[in-house]
């Protein structure tokens, strides 16, 4: 009997999410951090288990009626989706070590609901069955929606209600699309399937096609978040912990982008094919929209939103402009900006513990109080802003090669956002740890950078120099993705514009 | 005279029916003959057991096959009967024990001490004192129940006409029954009576000029002059509409749907939670059955008139739960929606014994909307202030932290409700859109969704109060017995295992989901 590895991975923190509901109070830090690091070294393990090609995909029938399996199923970026949340989890939990509950929601709460998103958003990102994909990004939500409106700012509900409505008004777009797959499976088929192993076979009527992806689409809009229904992150991102926005925005949004890849163009070639120039344009548009907005942000973590707005931008445009090199650079970018968003939230967070608020104009010459703490922040920015010799860097940079290579104008705006993206990261960066050392400083920063919060910034920092020198490490396991994608697309790569103008 | 058969009743066949009607009528007897003191206890042993015995019975004949057309061609048994029997029997008997809560109140049932007596009166007053129950509403409650079952399954106009009586005079009184707040109840009985007589005489005409039509008040008869007409078309279209009046009344779509708000509130609350699934399953079961094996060869009139009662239904029914701030009446329009979304897969028509088929996806429609109904209605009878049950959905701010097993049972059932993945509500919605689509309905579907989308925000809005808003002083959750725990805990449960494997009952359902003709 062969041991059904990808379920015990959602499992495991399934269980841990069980365990915490017993009255172990003082405890549950611990147990928490046990079933994180757990999870964790399933995840490595699988991740070996994959790279030296042992086959894990499992099926098992589960509502044989709808055609709906319990199917899950690794490649390239699903692996790299996984391994982003079994290493985030644990640090999340780490920076949270000191959350402080609010009446019931106890930081016992806080764990378990961070376990049970763990488990849901493995599963989604490993499911091979349409109605279980979707089955499990609704199912997100329920922890998420918990996690925003239980601890965190005073406007917390309002923020996790506005999250929840925003993703389930998407979500349930794109339940229309996920009955209308069950209703042309069944019509062309005969049977009904929802295995996306069988559904890419489907051939569907243009028209149809195009209306079933654009309900996908919307979902995935919403959810990566791009401009204009963006309005809900920086909203919940402010009002949210830090550590809780480091779970939505470098896990839960990356679903968006993950989506548009395995199941947009995965199952809708021809339609993404038609609907790739409007998501050009809207990528541009979230790209600068989100750096001015990023650069006019008072609040430190309306900023970090917003600069996520912005690098969502560059993965949509990755995306849809249908080169190897764009859709690897998206995908490595899915990854890095995990990790260096994750980095500036928890920095920020760390700041915010100190100062006690998260008001740009309330710093000021932190560096020289707090100097480590001022030197994370340093880098966890210059991760932001994709400076060469970090990860970010390689991953904007083969978007925008993939994009020069088919369409050099929109690479050239594209462009800008890296130049805004400095302007926000540094100006951040003026503003709050530079100049004189201000009387609000001086009371609030007298520690630095405490054992626990070196050990929370080391990993994330380790990850962006490591994935910015040694790329290839992340590139090889994604590659196959790409070129099953390209494939399924049945667009070939652009040769260089110049060959282009010899034809 | 050689031509009129002997009448023949299958008593084994029928048996789960008949342990009902037995357990009813012996709690007549119990009423006449056994002392005040002990008929209380008396009354729930009957119901559990009468309940139980029918269930015990239902399996068994499942599992020796029976099925047919029962006592001369009024009752058919089959698999769609089986399963509404069977759910009938689970939700009667979980919202029948909650009548027997005694210990939220002092003591008392939700009841009043002496129904007759008039309100703020001097008998009033003494009935109370001297602690006078009403135990005769365990016998209604069975009574009701019995209709209900045989309303599901009929065959024949006739019986079912009779059936939708029995099943709500019973209804009408224990509607009136309200030990407090008895003016509000008495009202909402007394509108109910009205309307539903109303309504029962729209489906007496139905049925006449249907008769006139086909010669035949069976559905086969029926059905055979549907297939070879005699008379014109409009005669049947009107007994058609006709008919559709009286059974949309008694689910509660709009335009039909005035009842349910006030009689939902006035109703005691046990009552109410007991009408709100029971009359439902009973009510669209007989619907189906109607439309799918009575006039199924007309189905492209009906079906467009059904559906855009569909769609109006949903959208009233969330539109307005929008606006409501006491819980009862915003579970009797979140109710009138989830009518609206049932009778979309009415409106799919799609029979198959393979794929997800139209009876399958009502059934589980009505199951996980059952079972959250159930726990929903009994967790209303808990939260309580000094003045009795507190039903302003403000006044159930925080509850979350004072109970926060409870609220969070309650905030799963909240979850199925609006179909949120991973509870039954979400299976059920999806199977309801997939019939509808598949049965060339996907604009419905699409009005289905937006409607969806909306009633979240209606639940949502009592999970905020409960999990994220400051409680409110002098309420709390009262701690009931076993009687009203059992119900929350089962529907609860139930509404996760329904979202997370649909897969057995979904078969067993989708098997057993062709109407006998």
């Amino acid at each position: 009997m062969t041991i059904p590895w990808l379920t015990l991975l959602g499992l495991v923190p399934l269980v841990g999410a069980g365990a915490l509901l017993l009255p172990i109070k003082e405890l549950a830090r611990y147990l928490g951090m046990f079933f994180a690091l757990l999870t964790a070294a399933v995840g490595v393990g699988v991740a070996v288990m994959h790279t030296s090609g042992v086959a894990l995909a499992e099926q098992a029938a589960w509502m044989p009626a709808f055609g709906a399996w319990w199917a899950l199923n690794l490649d390239g970026m699903g692996l790299v989706m996984v391994l982003l949340t079994v290493i985030l989890v644990p640090v999340v939990l780490l920076a949270e070590w000191k959350l402080e509950g609010i009446g019931r929601w106890t930081p016992q709460a806080f764990v378990a609901l961070v376990l049970l998103l763990e488990s849901l958003s493995v599963y989604t990102f490993l499911a091979a069955d349409v109605l279980l994909f979707y089955l499990f990004f609704e199912a997100t939500l329920i922890p998420m929606y918990f996690l925003i409106g239980g601890f965190g700012g005073p406007q917390r509900a309002r923020a996790a209600t506005k999250f929840l409505l925003f993703s389930l008004a998407g979500g349930l777009v794109m339940l229309i699309s996920v009955i209308g797959l069950y209703a042309y499976s069944l019509r062309i088929f005969g049977t009904p399937s929802y295995l996306l192993a069988d559904l890419v076979k489907l051939a569907l009527p243009t028209d149809v096609g195009r209306w079933l992806m654009l309900g996908f689409l919307i979902a995935f809009i919403v959810k990566a978040p791009m401009v204009p229904v963006h309005t809900w992150l920086p909203t919940a991102t402010e009002q949210a912990t830090p550590g809780t926005s480091v779970l939505l925005v470098g896990i839960l949004d990356k679903i968006g982008t993950f989506g548009m890849i395995k199941f947009c163009l995965g199952l809708f070639p021809e339609a993404s094919a038609w609907v790739a120039p409007a998501m050009v344009v809207l990528a541009l548009i979230s790209i600068i929209y989100g750096a001015v907005a990023a650069i006019g942000s008072s609040d430190l973590l309306r900023l970090i939103a917003y600069t996520s707005v912005s690098h969502f931008g560059f993965m949509v445009l990755g995306i849809y402009t249908f080169t190897s090199t764009g859709i690897s650079g998206s995908i490595f970018y899915m990854l890095n900006h995990g990790f260096s968003t994750a980095a500036l939230f928890l920095v920020v967070g760390m700041l915010i513990a100190r100062r006690g608020s998260s008001r740009v104009s309330d710093f000021g010459g932190v560096d020289k109080a707090t100097p480590v703490l001022s030197g994370f922040f340093l880098v966890a920015g210059l991760s932001g802003l994709a400076l060469p010799g970090l990860s970010s860097f390689v991953s904007e940079f083969m978007v925008m090669a993939g994009t020069w290579s088919r369409q050099p104008v929109i690479a050239a705006i594209s462009t800008l956002g890296t130049v805004l993206a400095a302007v926000y990261i540094l100006l951040m960066y003026q503003r709050t740890m530079t100049g004189p050392v201000t009387e609000a400083t001086a009371t609030h920063f007298t520690a630095d950078a405490s054992f626990r919060e070196k050990w929370v910034a080391a990993p994330l920092i380790a990850a962006v120099l490591l994935l910015g020198f040694v790329p290839s490490l992340a590139l090889n396991v994604i590659a196959p993705t790409t070129q099953q994608t390209m494939s399924q697309i049945g667009i070939s790569d652009p040769v260089a514009p110049l060959g282009e103008e010899a034809k | 005279m050689n031509n009129i058969p002997t009448p023949t009743f299958e008593w084994l066949p029928l048996a789960p029916v008949m342990a009902v009607l037995v357990a009813a009528c012996l709690g007549i007897v119990v009423e006449a003959v056994a002392p005040r003191a002990r008929r209380f206890i008396l009354q729930v042993v009957l119901v559990v057991v009468g309940i139980v015995a029918a269930l015990a019975l239902l399996i068994f004949n499942f599992w020796s096959g029976n099925v047919g057309i029962l006592a001369m061609g009024a009752i058919a048994l089959d698999g769609p009967t089986y399963l509404m029997w069977a759910a009938l029997l689970v939700f009667g008997l979980l919202s029948i024990l909650v009548f027997a809560e005694r210990r939220i109140d002092n003591g008392m049932t939700a009841f009043a001490a002496s129904a007759a007596s008039v309100p703020g009166s001097l008998a009033e007053a003494e009935a109370s004192q001297a602690r006078h129950e009403h135990s005769e509403v365990f016998p209604l409650a069975l009574f009701s129940l019995s209709g209900m079952m045989v309303f599901a399954s009929a065959t024949d106009l006739v019986t079912a006409f009779v059936a939708l009586e029995v099943m709500s005079l019973p209804l009408y009184l224990l509607s009136g029954m309200a030990r407090r707040r008895r003016l509000l109840s008495q009202e909402a009985a007394l509108k109910y009576f009205l309307l539903g007589s109303l309504s029962s005489a729209f489906f007496l005409f139905g049925m006449a000029l249907a008769y006139g039509y086909s010669g035949s008040f069976d559905y086969r008869g029926i059905d055979a002059a549907v297939s070879a007409p005699i008379y014109g078309h409009g005669l049947l279209v009107t007994a058609m509409v006709l008919m559709a009046v009286g059974l949309l009344f008694k689910i509660g779509a709009v335009p039909f749907h005035n009842w349910v708000p006030d009689v939902y509130v006035g109703a005691p609350t046990p009552v109410t939670g007991f009408m709100a699934i029971s009359t439902k399953l009973a009510a669209v079961g007989a619907m189906a059955r109607f439309f799918f094996v009575a006039v199924g060869a007309e189905r492209w009139s009906w079906q467009p008139m059904l559906a855009a009662v569909a769609l109006v239904t949903m959208v009233v029914g969330v539109v307005l739960a929008l606006t409501q701030t006491d819980i009862k009446r915003l579970l009797a329009y979140s109710s009138v929606s989830h009518a609206g979304f049932v009778l979309v897969a009415v409106v799919g028509a799609l029979t198959s014994t393979d794929n997800a088929s139209s009876v399958a996806a009502i059934l589980y429609y009505l199951l996980a909307y059952g079972f959250a109904t159930v726990a929903a209605f009994a967790m209303v009878t808990l939260v309580r202030n000094a003045a009795g049950e507190a039903n302003d959905v403000a006044s159930w701010s925080g509850l979350g932290r004072s109970n926060p097993i409870l609220a969070g049972a309650f905030a799963i059932i909240m979850l199925s409700f609006a179909g949120i993945p991973l509870t039954g509500g979400f299976i059920g919605k999806w199977g309801v859109f997939a019939a509808a689509w598949v049965g060339g309905y996907s604009w419905l579907v699409v009005a289905g969704v937006i409607a969806s989308l909306v009633a979240v925000w209606v639940y949502l809005k009592v999970i905020v109060a409960m999990f994220f808003s400051a409680p409110v002083e002098g309420v709390s959750i009262a701690k009931g017995s076993l009687v009203t725990l059992i119900p929350i805990a089962v529907g609860a449960l139930a509404s996760v295992y329904l979202g997370l494997f649909p897969g057995p009952v979904m078969d067993l359902m989708t098997g057993a989901s062709i109407f006998l003709r």
